[in-house]
């Protein structure tokens, strides 16, 4: 799906973005520079007021950055006059929160719009709608108004509406935020079907980590108006450097050691020590063996704390913390002998550790 | 034709209802056209609008305001000289539709932006995101989306403008309202009254029956 030599699909250089209201100056953006290769879903995710939305609408220039400049599929949408960015525009999708729907028409009406908008004739559009219905699971509400319409079929039509111009690039801002759990999950799901059947580019912002870790390949995390941290979905995950990433991943993932364990742990033998090491097993390993077989050969009494065996996309990964009880070099040689098991080992501090 | 009345006074009458219906008609029709326009000239002008422009927003506003602002008997004279170069003369129905539509396109105005208000700003940016250009997002979203707005704003101006017709008597202008006061009132006679309050209150009710049905028939919310 993504070649090497193409250009990124979304490539932002140095965006900065300040509001002047009543008050101080507020800086939304501050220097955010991104590439998103083509194809893939990529996450950016970030507490409210992190900038994620700002960047997001900078994108396709419905908000336009003090400084910096913003391509899309190779063209700077930043140097383009007006009716060139319109026409930029309508190869760039859009999902939004509130679904922003016309209340006036029907579910084709919505679909249709934007190929009214750029003028394509009405039978063309016709057989688009015709189309896309049932890419949506829609073609039941056709001539329904979107006050007919629950929440996740609103979505649905917004996400129709969204691909009607066939874009390669998807805009989606916290297109599942306004929606239940049962119904973020179906959509989630159309979108990634969406994803494996069309040529197309996702850029999706969200305060949701879970949402980041069903559908994301690549994930940015956004603090104060600055990426903190980017990576693949499955290694921030795994391995989260920044606390505030640290802090996203817990709540989906919850703490490796849950709040309170650590008081209730035994106090060391005399002579021994107690350490806290988190455990990740990258791919499918056995957790047990290494466990007890540490134990065996450095004679060290290991407790296990908490552990899981989860999937990121497809990848799965065990996370386990251990107290260990032993004299100390005996501990250093255990830990040493399982990251050469290819395990990555390290050591917490405590409760708050994710 | 009407038992109560003598036949001279049903002729006058059936003249009376003919000039309202003019004067109430003809100006919400220059109202609805000329106010439309401002309307979406105001909204687009205006600080969340499509193209934001202080300069050009605040002048259009206190214009709108100064005429609203003015009792209409005293906008009907205060404005002849207009009315006589844009009617030829300043006296009969036809010279009291200046003044009126103007205040009606003053009220009409005013309703219209509120309508227009309360489109949802989500959906303009949709259209944004689209691509669309702010002809498009006026003639396909502002207006569309605010319909039932539109239409209940129009019934509003319509039963307002029932009510400034009677005024326009001062400036020999006809119509229901003058005849009640020249028969009516003047000359003692309440059945003529009577009669001419009973007609005004069916076209106001049925005005206000049809917009009714109309804004439900628009609404999709």
């Amino acid at each position: 799906m993504s070649d090497p030599a193409a250009p990124p699909a979304i490539l932002l250089r140095g965006l900065t973005r300040e509001f002047r209201g009543r008050g101080a100056p507020f800086r939304a953006l501050d220097g955010v520079s991104l590439e998103v290769a083509p194809g893939g879903i990529f996450g950016i995710v970030g507490r409210s007021g992190a900038g994620k939305s700002t960047l997001l609408r900078c994108v396709n220039l419905l908000e336009r950055p003090d400084a910096g400049t913003v391509s899309v599929l190779g063209r700077e949408m930043t140097a383009l006059d007006e009716a060139a960015l319109r026409e930029a525009r309508r190869g760039i999708g859009m999902v939004f929160q509130h679904f922003n729907l016309l209340s006036a028409r029907t579910v084709a009406g919505n679909i249709a719009f934007p190929l009214e908008i750029a003028g394509i004739p009405r039978a063309e559009r016709e057989a688009r709608v015709a189309e896309l219905l049932p890419l949506v699971g829609l073609e039941a509400r056709r001539d329904a108004y979107p006050a007919q319409l629950s929440g996740g079929q609103k979505q649905r039509v917004g996400i129709a509406r969204a691909l009607a111009s066939r874009p390669r690039v998807l805009l989606c801002d916290e297109a599942t935020s306004a929606l239940d759990p049962e119904t973020t999950e179906e959509i989630l799901a159309l979108l990634r079907d969406i994803r494996d059947r069309l040529d197309l580019t996702v850029l999706l912002i969200t305060h949701e980590m879970a949402v980041v870790k069903a559908i994301c390949d690549r994930v940015a995390v956004m603090e104060a108006g600055r990426v903190i941290e980017q990576g693949r979905v499955f290694d921030v995950f795994t391995r989260p450097a920044h606390p505030t990433t640290r802090r996203f991943v817990a709540e989906v993932i919850g703490h490796v050691v849950p709040p309170g364990t650590v008081a209730r742990l035994p106090a060391p033998n005399a002579g021994e020590e107690r350490r806290l090491l988190q455990v990740l097993f990258a791919g499918p390993s056995s957790t047990r063996a290494v466990v007890s077989e540490a134990s065996r050969r450095f004679g060290l009494d290991l407790n296990i704390v908490s552990g899981r065996i989860d999937a990121i996309g497809a990848e799965p990964y065990g996370l386990m913390a251990l107290a260990a009880y032993g004299p100390p070099p005996a501990i250093a040689e255990a830990v040493d002998w399982m990251r050469g098991l290819g395990l990555d080992v390290a050591e917490i501090a405590g409760e708050d550790a994710a | 034709m009407i038992p109560w009345l003598p036949p001279a006074l049903t002729d006058l009458l059936i003249e009376a209802t003919w000039q309202t219906l003019l004067m109430t008609f003809g100006g919400a029709v220059v109202a609805v056209a000329l106010g439309l326009p401002l309307a979406l000239l105001l909204h687009t002008t205006g600080p969340d609008g499509l193209s934001p422009s202080t300069w050009l927003n605040r002048p259009l506003g206190l214009l709108v305001n100064a005429v609203r602002s003015t009792p209409f008997i005293i906008l009907m004279v205060a404005i002849v000289p207009f009315t006589r170069l844009v009617a030829g003369t300043s006296i009969g129905t036809t010279a009291a539709l200046v003044p009126l539509s103007l205040a009606a396109t003053a009220f009409i105005v005013r309703l219209f932006e509120n309508a227009l208000r309360e489109v949802d700003l989500g959906v303009i940016e949709a259209a944004r995101a689209m691509g669309a250009t702010r002809t498009q997002i006026m003639a396909r979203v502002l207006v569309p989306e605010a319909l039932p707005g539109i239409i209940a704003a129009i019934t509003v101006t319509l039963v307002g403008l029932v009510g400034y017709s009677a005024m326009a008597g001062a400036i020999g202008g006809g119509g229901l309202g003058d005849l009640g006061i020249r028969f009516g009132y003047q000359r003692f006679m309440p059945e003529v009254m009577a009669t001419v309050v009973g007609i005004l209150i069916l076209f106001v009710q049925g005005l206000q029956s049809l917009g009714d049905w109309l804004v439900r028939h628009f609404s999709r919310r």
